[in-house]
């Protein structure tokens, strides 16, 4: 990775920063994210700038990343006062805006702390030798005698110490430590790293006064919702603009552009009412009863569409990785295995609906949006208002959940139509039911898993396809299958050590807008992929852990490339993260053990088990299940095993497991979006329920740390949960679930 | 109509049917209420009107006419928190942290009315409460933290 540190508080270019005098460290780093191809294209420049020292000693951590519940503006500011041996109340935290020069923005993919770490930690430890070096030529002696210790720079030989503020002014005019020649702190001396640090914001989320995207209030604000056409590409056709502005409160009507492909994250069009409170604007906007046509997109039908898929599936192969000769192996099979999995649409559903405030301001806007990526803000919104993207200022507000939502702003450009229409501050809420029915959805998927076993019951080849819309399809119309990225979820990266293996993709078009959503394609692979090796360990009489154990093999690296694979590997190199299978072992040799897996159960509980590696992190999860004799279903507990690599924050990595446990259940048990006549028939968490208390299991989770380099952890929790769940309950039942949700079928 | 937030005198006299969600969010300024669903689906709205809890999105304002409304704001006193906020704050609840207040008013009206639960009747009670975050485990371990003395009301 090139890492150059700079000090440009010796260009003197501090003045309207807000901060006066002091030290300032700035860093461009290259950064990789889901979206890096279309950032390249979009000549974005990849740099950050994080750190500053104020003179009377505080130091202001610049946040770049926003926060949605990961934990990241905890677990950065964790990095950078450790390695400067900062005192954690004299430091400030500022949730930064969107811009360029902070580097990538887009918190996505996992990707906060691993592709942070060693820029926030260069940066730390750079300011703590500038401050060392001041002390050490003030007090006339050798850098080597004296250190930091919590805010002050201690001389070893006397013991004298002085506080970090009386260093920084000269600390400034010193040159940046050359990257080679910075030292970092020995994992025995962290005070931050590796410590379970409280969140920044605690006090504010238990008190109330945290500020989501849906609780921006301006000066003279107007309140505004829409109604957008039900139909992907729809257009309007009429409204009663008279009835909606006789209602109490309502101030104007305003029609939103109309949509045009390519998807993007444009706005979907419609009517917006705007009003002096959200009740007056809901109720406008009820007696507004605007009309719209389906156009294209009108006879989606989910139902009917999975009959596509299967058709998908039995047509043409897009090959994406081949090893050896697998029609061959299954030709002459003593036995095949064959499977197939179906996982519907699904929805993030985030607690906070999306919310978006604009407010211009000297013929910039001002925005306040609960968005995953500022600068994508900046991006979508500029062309709809006229502007550059660096004149749309955009404050990254708290996030109330976001799961991938939110990293799509099509909402922060309906409010910034209006506000310069309005002429005044507008706040545009979505409403749970906007959510529900104008998401970028999960996608649909049907696959297909054929295993050939031998004479002495060992896997000789391993045959997967999958067929799905891509998500692709929003940015460019013309893709028709999925992408190697997509692919590369779960299935290009299969850890199997079987001599034959082909994976392939079938055609399939998208008819809803198509996105990603926590762990995105890993979901479907995993579900496959998890149940497929439960069914091999029932068709050649082993226990599951056993099955995996053998079908991984040996201790080795895996290069996809070299079966042809166009790997994506989560934006990191093979060499930083290499894809270990016995990692992969580790945690799966863990979660038995913490669980008992394997163990006689009682009648009517099964135990279920799965492993998966994504975002560059290895997960074992076992689940608990019981079902009566009705086949009512519960879920009473859960064990984890990750393998993160360096958990900076080791609470939140748990709580981020403990709440992907959740997250997987949810999927399982519940999550079905549906569509007809290209409407999605869910309006609110009714028709789309999630796990309540009462479904939800107790999660233990062991966090194994065999690597120093940080891996993802908001995503890699959920992929197992499905799988395991479903193969618990062909443990207490003989039941095999192969498609999501289960929902009712265990009772039917 | 007259009532009161959180011991503050108000009085109101616009549309009776506004729900009172929208009251305290966008009149009153006070959003420590969340909005979730508007449906009485998810809990985020959860407020104490005369110490029930009870969804603002679905009260509505003739319905407050003499009561007491307390919210999250005046859960606590001053800097002086409730024992469940600050259980909140130890078992490190919060991931997004949006469904909280509501979590937590919920939780107060639970242990106002009940003040030793068993594990079952916690989960009847906060069920109409949604955490998309899933942070349930440790809510019900701060509920039982306070139901039996060993988290008090105090500072974090």
């Amino acid at each position: 990775m090139s890492l150059h540190i700079e000090n440009v508080s010796r260009r003197g270019i501090l003045k309207g920063a807000g901060i006066v005098g002091g030290l300032v460290l700035t860093a461009p780093l290259m950064s990789k994210g889901l979206l890096a191809e279309i950032k390249k294209a979009s000549g974005m420049l990849e740099a950050t700038n994080y750190l500053s020292i104020s003179e009377d000693g505080t130091v202001n951590i610049y946040i770049h990343r926003v926060e949605m519940g990961q934990g990241s503006r905890t677990g950065l500011p964790q990095i950078i006062a450790d390695e400067l041996e900062a005192d954690w109340s004299r430091i400030n935290f500022v949730a930064a805006f969107g811009d360029q020069k902070f580097g990538d923005q887009n918190t996505d993919g996992s990707t906060s702390i691993r592709k942070f770490y060693d820029t926030f930690r260069h940066a730390g430890a750079a300011a703590r030798m500038m401050l060392e070096q001041a002390a050490a030529k003030k007090w006339d002696v050798d850098a080597s005698q004296v250190e930091a210790r919590e805010h002050r720079i201690v001389n070893k030989a006397t013991g004298d110490s002085a506080d970090f503020s009386e260093f920084v002014t000269a600390a400034a005019e010193l040159p940046v430590p050359a990257v080679d020649k910075v030292t970092f702190k020995s994992k025995d001396q962290h005070r931050f790293i590796g410590k379970p640090v409280r969140n920044i914001y605690m006090k504010d989320f238990v008190t109330g006064s945290s500020q989501f995207g849906q609780d921006v209030r301006r000066e003279g604000m107007l309140y505004a919702v829409a109604m957008r056409p039900p139909v992907l590409g729809g257009k309007l056709k009429g409204y009663n603009k008279e009835a909606a502005m006789a209602v109490s409160g309502v101030v104007d009507v305003v029609e939103l552009p109309a949509f045009e492909k390519p998807i993007m994250f444009k706005p979907l069009g419609g009517v917006a009412v705007l009003a002096t409170n959200t009740y007056a604007a809901k109720k406008g906007l009820e007696a507004l009863a605007a009309e719209f046509e389906a156009g294209d997109n009108g006879g989606y039908d989910t139902a009917a569409y999975e009959q596509t898929l299967w058709q998908s599936i039995e047509g043409e192969d897009v090959n994406f990785l081949k090893r050896g000769d697998v029609d061959g192996a299954l030709s002459s099979a003593a036995k095949v295995v064959e499977a197939d999995y179906f996982v519907p649409h699904l929805h993030h559903a985030p607690m906070e609906p999306p919310a978006a405030t604009a407010e211009w301001r000297d013929g910039k806007l001002m925005m306040w949006v609960c968005c995953q990526d500022p600068q994508s803000v900046q991006q979508t919104v500029a062309p709809y208002v006229g502007l550059k993207p660096e004149d749309v200022h955009v404050e990254a507000t708290l996030l109330g959940g976001a799961f991938g939502r939110k990293s799509k702003p099509d909402f922060a450009a309906e409010a910034a139509i209006l506000a310069k229409h309005a002429g005044k501050p507008v706040k545009m809420v979505w409403t749970r039911e906007d959510d529900m029915q104008h998401s970028y959805y999960h996608t649909i998927s049907a696959q297909r898993v054929k295993a050939a076993i031998d004479a002495d019951g060992k896997v000789t080849a391993y045959k997967h396809k999958s067929a799905f819309p891509s998500i692709f399809e929003i940015f460019n119309p013309a893709t028709e299958h999925p992408v190697p990225l997509e692919m590369g979820l779960g299935l290009l990266d299969i850890p199997f050590e079987t001599a034959n293996m082909q994976i392939d993709a079938g055609r399939a078009r998208g008819h809803v807008r198509i996105g990603w959503m926590r762990s995105v394609t890993n979901i479907q692979h995993a579900f496959a992929v998890g149940s497929f090796v439960d069914e091999l360990a029932e068709a050649t009489g082993k226990r599951t852990d056993a099955m995996w154990m053998e079908l991984i093999g040996s201790d080795r690296t895996l290069d996809p490339a070299k079966d042809g694979a166009d790997y994506f590997n989560y934006g990191e190199s093979l060499e930083r993260h290499p894809l270990e299978t016995a990692r992969l072992k580790g945690v799966l040799k863990k979660v038995v053990e913490m669980s008992g897996y394997g163990k006689k159960m009682p009648k009517g509980h099964g135990l279920g088990l799965s492993v998966h590696r994504s975002f560059v992190t290895y997960v074992a999860t076992v689940v608990e299940v019981a079902v009566d004799g009705d086949g009512n279903l519960s879920v009473p507990r859960a064990w984890v095993a990750a393998d993160c690599g360096l958990a900076v924050n080791p609470d939140r990595v748990k709580s981020q497991m403990e709440g992907a446990v959740v997250f997987g259940t949810s999927i399982a048990l519940h999550g079905e979006i549906t569509a007809k006549d290209g409407i999605i028939e869910q309006t609110n968490f009714d028709g789309y329920p999630v796990c309540r208390m009462n479904e939800c299991p107790h999660v233990e989770v062991a966090i194994l740390e065999t690597t120093g380099v940080p891996g993802g952890v908001g995503e890699p929790g959920v992929p197992p949960v499905a799988p395991a769940i479903t193969n618990a309950i062909f443990a207490a039942t003989g039941n095999r679930i192969r498609r999501l949700p289960i929902g009712h079928q265990l009772s039917a | 109509m007259d009532f009161k937030i959180n011991g503050r005198a108000v009085s109101y006299d616009g549309d009776g049917e506004m729900p009172l969600l929208w009251y305290l969010r966008d009149l009153e300024g006070m959003t420590g209420t969340k909005f979730g669903c508007g449906a009485g689906l998810c809990g985020a709205c959860t407020v104490h009107v005369d110490g029930m809890a009870v969804r603002s999105c679905q009260t509505w304002m003739d319905d407050v006419d003499g009561t007491e409304v307390t919210t999250i704001e005046g859960l606590g006193n001053g800097e002086t928190l409730h024992a469940l906020q600050v259980a909140w704050a130890e078992n490190d609840v919060p991931q997004c942290g949006y469904c909280q207040s509501g979590q937590i008013m919920q939780a107060a009206s639970l242990l106002a009315e009940n003040p030793n639960p068993t594990d079952e009747e916690i989960d009847v009670a906060m069920s109409g409460n949604i955490c998309r975050c899933g942070t349930y485990q440790r809510i019900k371990k701060s509920i039982r933290d306070v139901a039996s003395g060993k988290v008090k009301g105090g500072t974090i």
